[in-house]
């Protein structure tokens, strides 16, 4: 059987190892579709764009093979599953697992409640704690609150410096007395744009009997990833911001884990034997999947994966982060902001900041009308934005696409806010 | 540039900039706190009332300028007025004293004043425009 072709993107790189952001760009059908005022989009930290890839991958299967997976015996049931088992196969070997380790879920919310529903009924009682951190975003802490309230689960917290960077010195003490049976943390934080040690908190959590979960909502998108590497035991992602179509995600855990836990939804495809008193599971990853997938959504995402490798992780993250670093550098020309985070050399492509004395709301609106999209607010992380002192804030943020203009024009866009309410 | 104008209309920049009725009040008959948690804004009415006349209204807390503005401009109008007409305020009355169009987002900002009041007054606290809808 032959899998459906995946729309090639061929890349455009220089001979210095980096590629031409223009070029990629011109890929990306919204970004340049014809509009009465160029769009400057700087919130893909939110949601990413899609390249021309993903969305001829998607159409190409609801045209030519649109069927349900796993179950037909005819042929474009089998190009459709052969197609989605296919994008299972190269995200897990995108971020350096094995396929059955790779759990296809919604989005990484939905990874992140699998862990919580599905392994810490399982594993958690009553005076265990879990370590999050003060700049989880709300999907990394919802779910905990639900389970604390319900297991009687303690939760503990890594504070976050002045300067937006996990206290790494509290982490022993919050270790210390051995309750610890989770340590869950964002490995880059959508705010601050902090890329946290979280290869070092895993470590520090295995040496306390404790397990590792990364949210890298924000960091497979813009980094190379590799669990192994990371040695963490539980990775939540999400398609969206990785360049794919929204509706999918997936939760990487290590195959014991996921093998011990019961499972998360009960439905069809995720059982071996169903008898009206009972069924046996299947077995992973479809354990874990019940119910009809979102097949096309799986199809685009392995256009995304096929399209992020082929520009190459490291290159894009240092497109981003060199955006990052021009944005640091062009915003503080603009009287009164005040950037959140940490400095160039430690984050990655997301800048929030502060306009005097303006609220986010009235700088957001004062870009838009420039064409400008950024996001203001408190971006799913009240927390934070508390320990920081402030009620909300306006960011921007970067993917491969974003060029040198568009913190021009943002930079622009700040002057012109600063004197309408100035 | 001509749309930003015309969002951010010189009155609104002026409510904004030099509100009316801002601060509170030692002794209120009512006061009332709310929030847009969407945004962090904040808002604190204060209101005497006398012979059940508005003597004075009151509000404070901080918020972007379109809530500024909605809150000083809906405080200056309804000071001196008879407390029973909080109840007719509807959210076209705000928009219009605002003069502009908004997305759901800031109309939410445009609102809090509203709400606010009305859960000070008569114990309301859906968003204007939205009390059907939870019926
Ligand atoms: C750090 C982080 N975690 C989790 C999420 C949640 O992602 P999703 O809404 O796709 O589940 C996001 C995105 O909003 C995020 O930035």
């Amino acid at each position: 059987m032959s899998t459906p072709p995946v729309g090639t993107t061929a890349v455009a790189a220089t001979s210095r190892g980096r590629f031409d952001a223009h070029e990629v760009r011109s890929r990306f059908p919204l970004l340049t579709a014809r509009r009465e005022r160029p769009l400057v989009y700087l919130d893909s930290a939110a949601t990413s764009q899609k390249p021309e890839s993903v969305l001829a991958a998607m159409d190409d299967y609801y045209r030519r093979y649109n069927a349900n997976i796993h179950r037909g015996i005819y042929a474009i049931a089998e190009e459709a599953t052969a197609a989605y088992e296919d994008a299972r196969a190269r995200l897990a070997r995108f971020i350096g697992a094995p396929s059955r380790e790779v759990i296809f879920t919604r989005n990484s919310t939905e990874a992140i409640n699998l862990v919580a529903y599905a392994w810490g009924r399982w594993a958690l009682k009553q005076g265990d704690a879990v370590v999050l951190t003060v700049m989880e975003h709300h999907s990394n802490l919802v779910p905990w609150h639900i389970l604390a309230a319900e297991r009687g689960i303690e939760l503990r917290f890594i504070p976050v410096t002045d300067s937006g960077e996990l206290q790494m010195e509290a982490l022993p003490g919050l270790l210390a007395d051995g309750r610890v049976r989770l340590v869950g943390v964002v490995h880059i934080s959508n705010v601050l744009g902090t890329v946290n040690p979280v290869g070092e908190i895993a470590r520090q959590a295995h040496a306390a009997g404790a397990l590792a979960l990364v949210d890298a909502s924000q960091s497979v998108p813009h980094m190379p990833v590799d669990v192994k590497a990371l040695g963490c035991d539980f990775l939540a992602l999400t398609s969206h911001k990785m360049l794919g179509p929204t509706g999918i995600g997936a939760l990487w855990a290590r195959r014991e884990l996921l093998e011990a836990m019961p499972p998360f939804l009960g439905g069809g495809e995720m059982i071996r034997e169903v008898k009206l008193q009972g069924s046996k599971w299947n077995e992973l990853p479809w354990k874990f999947e019940a119910g009809t997938m979102a097949i096309a959504e799986a199809v685009g995402l392995r256009a995304a994966v096929v399209f992020n490798e082929e520009l190459g992780m490291e290159r894009i993250f240092e497109h981003d982060r060199e955006l990052a670093r021009y944005a640091l550098e062009r915003m503080i020309e603009v009287p009164g902001v005040r950037i959140l985070g940490p400095p160039a050399e430690k984050r990655g492509g997301v800048v929030a900041f502060e306009l005097g004395e303006i609220h986010p709301h009235d700088v957001a609106t004062v870009l838009d009308h420039h064409g400008i999209a950024v996001r203001a607010g408190h971006h799913c992380a009240m927390p934070l934005h508390d320990r920081l002192g402030v009620p909300a804030s306006a960011r921007a943020s970067f993917h491969c696409y974003s060029v040198p203009g568009d913190v021009d024009a943002l930079v622009e866009g700040l002057h012109h806010a600063r004197k309408v309410f100035g | 540039m001509g749309e930003w104008d015309e969002l951010y209309r010189e009155n609104i920049i002026d409510h904004y900039k030099n509100p009316r009725c801002r601060g509170t009040l030692d002794h209120p008959d009512i006061t009332y706190e709310d929030a847009n948690p969407l945004c962090g804004d904040q808002l604190r009415i204060d209101i005497e009332v006398k012979d059940g006349k508005i003597e004075k209204i009151r509000h404070s807390g901080h918020g972007c300028s379109i809530s500024q503005a909605a809150a000083s401009m809906l405080c200056e109008r309804m000071e001196g007025h008879p407390l029973e007409e909080v109840k007719a305020l509807t959210k076209e009355d705000v928009l219009e004293l605002l003069g502009i169009e908004l997305g759901p987002v800031r109309l939410k900002c445009a609102l809090l004043i509203l709400k606010t009041l009305k859960a000070g007054v008569y114990g309301i606290t859906q968003w204007p425009g939205e009390e059907e809808e939870t019926k």
